[in-house]
């Protein structure tokens, strides 16, 4: 049977999987698919301990689904406005590597 | 779910979202996240969240992926592939990633909680869309309202930004 664990630890390699993504590319926008793949990791640990803890009348605990519901519609509006400054930086520089936008750094 | 079919979305998932970190084409890594979230939603299903696991196709594999293809085609990265890798800083983050990973893991295999299966539910069909409704307009009225709000202010902001006088 699968245990709560195994999802847990399909949950913990995503979101390795998305961090090593934000570590190691240096394209904003593959940066930002990264990003979600860590969202959709924390969904999925989300929805399995809502099917775990299922309450006295026999369903799950939906508490946790609305929370996924919430982080999906707060990624929508994240991804959109994220995007719209990455068009609006290449517009400006022409670029969306992340080595050639050091206007910040000393 | 029989366990064999959770190993197999499981699999196809983590598979293709690596996959996305790995690919040089963005546009290719695109396509390789909608496959990887396609296999997020059967997991999802097979944990009985049906509303969840349908917003997740309707919304991320439908609505957010194409606003990713739309801008990356938009944008033409192709000269993103001629860049050579910086094999001390990959294998940076590669070791950060691992040694986060096996944090994880740590404090799973610690978990009590992690080697039980799921309780049966009282019924082998629960109307979930109802029920999530319930509890979304019930007890959570009032974010549910800020929700609103902030993706009005998304919007407002998109507009302010895809203005050309930007400066």
């Amino acid at each position: 049977m699968v245990t709560l664990g195994d999802y847990l630890i399909v949950s913990g390699i995503l979101f390795a999987i998305g961090f090593a993504g934000v570590m190691l590319r240096r394209n904003l926008i593959i940066i930002f698919m990264s990003l979600e793949l860590m969202l959709n990791a924390a969904n999925l640990s989300l929805v399995a301990f809502s099917r775990f803890h299922v309450q006295p009348n026999g369903l799950p605990n939906y508490n946790a689904q609305v929370f996924v519901f919430f982080i999906i519609t707060v990624a929508a509006a994240e991804v959109a406005v994220g995007l719209a400054i990455i068009v609006a930086l290449f517009r400006a520089r022409q670029t969306t590597n992340v080595e050639d936008i050091t206007s910040l750094k000393f | 779910m029989p366990p064999f079919l959770f190993w197999i979305f499981a699999l196809l998932m983590l598979v293709f979202g690596a996959a996305v970190v790995i690919n040089r084409n963005p546009i290719a890594s695109a396509l390789n996240l909608v496959v990887s979230f396609l296999g997020l939603a059967a997991l999802f299903m097979s944990l009985d969240a049906f509303f969840v696991g349908i917003i997740q196709v309707l919304i991320y594999a439908g609505a957010i992926m194409v606003l990713f293809l739309f801008i990356i085609m938009l944008l033409d990265l192709r000269a993103e592939k001629l860049r050579k890798i910086n094999w001390l800083a990959s294998a940076g983050g590669i070791a950060v990633a691992l040694v986060l990973l096996t944090q994880i893991l740590y404090v799973i295999g610690n978990l009590k909680a992690a080697q039980q299966t799921f309780p049966p539910l009282a019924r082998s069909t629960i109307d979930d869309v109802r029920n999530v409704g319930l509890v979304l307009f019930g007890n959570y009225n009032l974010p549910f309202q800020i929700i609103g709000i902030l993706v009005l202010v998304a919007t407002i902001g998109i507009v302010l930004l895809s203005r050309r006088e930007l400066r």
